[in-house]
């Protein structure tokens, strides 16, 4: 059988025109595809519309339920952009030479799923039109999680263009030698972009020292900093005095079911990718595999905090947090919490401990079941705790009869999350319209076919 | 007590130095020098200015309480509120003998208010005579102070304000009528009306003479039916209590127990 290694040892005349496919080929699936997305996008932009003129209210929110779904839909969405870190910065780090051709996807998908999670913060305000004052720092609040989160993701969203940006440098006069002598509008602009952002790249040592320098100093840098950025996220639930919120276990907890779902997006858009360009060559099905086995890591490491959490809270007894356990164990919330346990749960496990499960097919179910699943999970995270009453009344309790508690679903809020998702695709579409798909430079370097993009000598250190 | 405030203050903002040099963020010195002379212009600490003239507070006595929610009736039509809009909210509880008793819960103006900590823009502040204010005209609507406040003293406007007529206070944070839709508003103990010595709202509605305002600096409280009190002696005679005393807030507002209830153990919680 061929590893990895071999099966990605092609000609690089093979990788140069995979990579570039998607740049100068309109399949006939594209426009439609594109017209799609681009509707659904649209209705949710009809729906943010809607919620502008006639307030908050339209998205089913209250009183007792001041947090619902945009708030978990900003952690989510912010979640799933952690996959970029795991398979570029932490396989990076670790020399696992095999995701080479994975690298330009799941950065990408880091890029275009960042800002379309810190969108959320616009429907999130109530007064959407001032959000401004987060810049402005005559205003600022530095004892404020809220601010921290907003320091947070920025940061991180640099990083993230960054880290997009510096594998793809010596891709780009490649790319743009390549698209010589086509004609076309758009091939013309590709060239030009091309040599603005990587005009100066010649391949020398130096240049190439300075750039794997970089990398890996990034590389560091990102991982600390993700980390970071879902603890801060945490910390505007678990710093309050709310039982359900206040959770010490939070930081963790949020970071690992970031990496968890962001790994499994990495699977969906690795594999949509493979199939809608034709990278059968580069990307094999034990790629999905293998990232199926990290996806599985985190996953068991996230069953292991819930556990946990709901284990002290509920044996604890004390009436709230009891209150709150309860009702999401056998409460009203039972049904999200037990398709989190199942689709998120168990089934990654068993997809990836039973050997005819453990192929392409099976990882890619395993990884669309934990996206929507880590979805719902958070849903399960922010909604209880907020509409769990504080002043203990007895009636007050009982006016709380919906399945979510005091939060109603609308189409409003239905809308807005489905067009983010929608944007995840409609974003990749159109960002490897522009940009290669594969990373060819540290392919051949990682291949090991002896020369590197300019005839350079390879470090097979992998930095 | 004062130990303690302190203590939970210096945290926080030690916490925020903290995050803030994790995220990286340059030229923060002076960003943070400006946010916290912004805050204490808006809440002095004792030994700076000359000393306020006045110290809110209020008592609720329970003993007295009927449950006939006139003072929310009283405060929502002062303030132009929707009918969720519960500034002052009469819960029905149950002590522990299983009877049912009355309990109005306006904002506690709290000494050490979480939702003054945890604003990203400031919006909301303390006065020198212990008032916790909003400012709607700066508040974004993140309703992360919703999520701190124990005691659910916190109402968003979801939609747009009922309409109001002409209003006897100009539209600022001690007087916030109409609310603003899309921004936090709560009990202000009438805030706009106590400098010309009048009482609020919910204290001169209420036919039981439950609810007294309350002056610590002065050591005199008065409920609706002209009832003026020591206020100390009235408050140590009676065994007030706090509500939720265990979360460190300092509230200031006192309720006189009178059923046999727990405040701390009922309602608490946690």
């Amino acid at each position: 059988m061929l590893t990895l290694e071999e099966n990605v040892v092609a000609g690089r005349d093979d990788v140069v025109a995979a990579a570039m496919r998607p740049v100068v080929d309109t399949p006939s699936w594209w426009w439609p595809a594109v017209a799609v997305l681009g509707a659904v996008v649209a209705l949710g932009v009809v729906a943010w519309a809607v919620q502008l003129a006639d307030g908050l209210g339209v998205a089913g929110y209250n009183d007792r339920a001041f947090w619902a779904v945009y708030e978990a839909d900003l952690v989510a969405f912010v979640g799933v952009s952690y996959g970029g870190a795991v398979v570029s910065a932490i396989l990076r780090l670790t020399n696992a030479t095999w995701r080479a051709p994975l690298t330009r996807i799941a950065e990408g998908t880091a890029l275009v799923t960042l800002p379309i999670g810190m969108i959320f913060i616009i429907p999130h305000l109530g007064s959407p039109w001032r959000v401004w004052e987060l810049v402005w720092p005559p205003y600022w609040n530095l004892s404020s999680p809220i601010l921290w989160d907003f320091f947070a993701v920025s940061t991180y969203l640099l990083a993230t263009a960054v880290f997009f940006y510096l594998p793809l440098v010596p891709d780009l006069p490649i790319a743009r030698r390549w698209l010589a002598g086509r004609g076309g509008l758009r091939t013309r602009g590709c060239r030009a972009l091309y040599k603005l952002l990587g005009g100066g790249w010649e391949g020398t040592e130096s240049q190439r020292r300075l750039l794997h320098g970089s990398i890996g100093l990034v590389a560091i840098m990102v991982i600390p900093m993700a980390v970071s950025v879902h603890s801060v996220l945490s910390f505007a639930f678990a710093s309050s005095s709310r039982s359900g919120y206040l959770e010490t276990i939070f930081p963790v907890y949020f970071v690992v079911a970031a990496l968890y779902s962001g790994v499994a997006l990495v699977v969906l858009a690795v594999a949509a990718g493979r199939r809608l360009f034709h990278l059968e060559a580069f990307i094999h099905p034990r790629h999905l595999v293998r990232l199926g086995f990290v996806m599985v890591v985190f996953g068991a490491a996230y069953i292991y905090l819930t556990f946990t959490e709901y284990l002290v809270d509920g044996y604890s007894g004390t009436t709230d947090n009891a209150a709150w356990v309860r009702q999401i164990l056998v409460g009203r919330y039972w049904v999200p919490f037990w398709f989190y346990f199942v689709a998120a749960g168990l089934v990654p496990i068993m997809v990836m401990a039973i050997r005819r499960t453990r192929n392409a097919t099976g990882v890619i179910v395993a990884s669309g079941l934990v996206v929507v699943a880590m979805w719902v999970k958070r849903l399960v995270i922010v909604i209880p705790p907020a509409t769990e009453p504080l002043v203990r009344s007895p009636l007050a309790a009982a006016g709380i009869a919906g399945r979510w508690g005091s939060y109603h679903f609308t189409w409003v809020p239905i809308s807005i999350t489905l067009a983010a998702t929608a944007a995840i695709p409609l974003l990749l579409l159109i960002l490897f319209r522009f940009v290669p798909i594969l990373p060819i430079s540290e392919m051949e370097e990682l291949a090991g076919d002896g020369e590197g993009a300019q005839g350079m000598p390879i470090r097979r250190e992998g930095l | 007590m004062t130990e303690e405030k302190l203590a939970r203050r210096r945290f926080l903002h030690g916490a925020a130095l903290g995050a803030a040099g994790l995220a990286g963020i340059g030229s923060l010195g002076g960003a943070f020098e400006a946010s916290t002379s912004l805050a204490s212009s808006r809440d002095p600490e004792p030994g700076g200015a000359a000393k306020p003239v006045h110290q809110w507070a209020m008592v609720i006595d329970l003993r007295y309480c009927n449950g006939c929610k006139l003072c929310t009736a009283g405060c929502q039509a002062a303030h132009g509120l929707h009918a969720d809009q519960t500034w002052i909210e009469v819960f029905t509880m149950r002590n522990a003998a299983g009877e049912t008793y009355h309990m109005p819960r306006p904002c506690m103006m709290c000494e050490d208010p979480p939702c003054v900590q945890v604003c990203p823009v400031s919006a909301n502040f303390r006065t020198a005579e212990g008032l916790t204010l909003v400012d709607q005209s700066r508040c974004i609507g993140t309703r992360i102070c919703m999520n701190a406040c124990p005691y659910q003293a916190r109402y968003f406007n979801w939609s747009a304000p009922r309409p109001v007529p002409r209003q006897p206070f100009p539209q600022e944070p001690t007087w916030p009528v109409p609310q603003v839709e899309g921004t936090v508003g709560k009990c202000i103990f009438c805030a706009a009306m106590l400098p010309s010595g009048m009482l609020p709202e919910c204290v001169t509605r209420c036919p039981m003479g439950v609810i007294y305002l309350g002056d610590l600096e002065a050591d005199v409280a008065t409920n609706g039916m002209g009832n003026t009190v020591t206020l100390s002696k009235f408050l140590a005679e009676n065994d007030a209590v706090k509500f939720k005393e265990s979360y460190g807030t300092h509230p200031r507002v006192f309720y006189i127990p009178g059923h046999g209830q727990d405040l701390e153990s009922d309602t608490a919680g946690g």
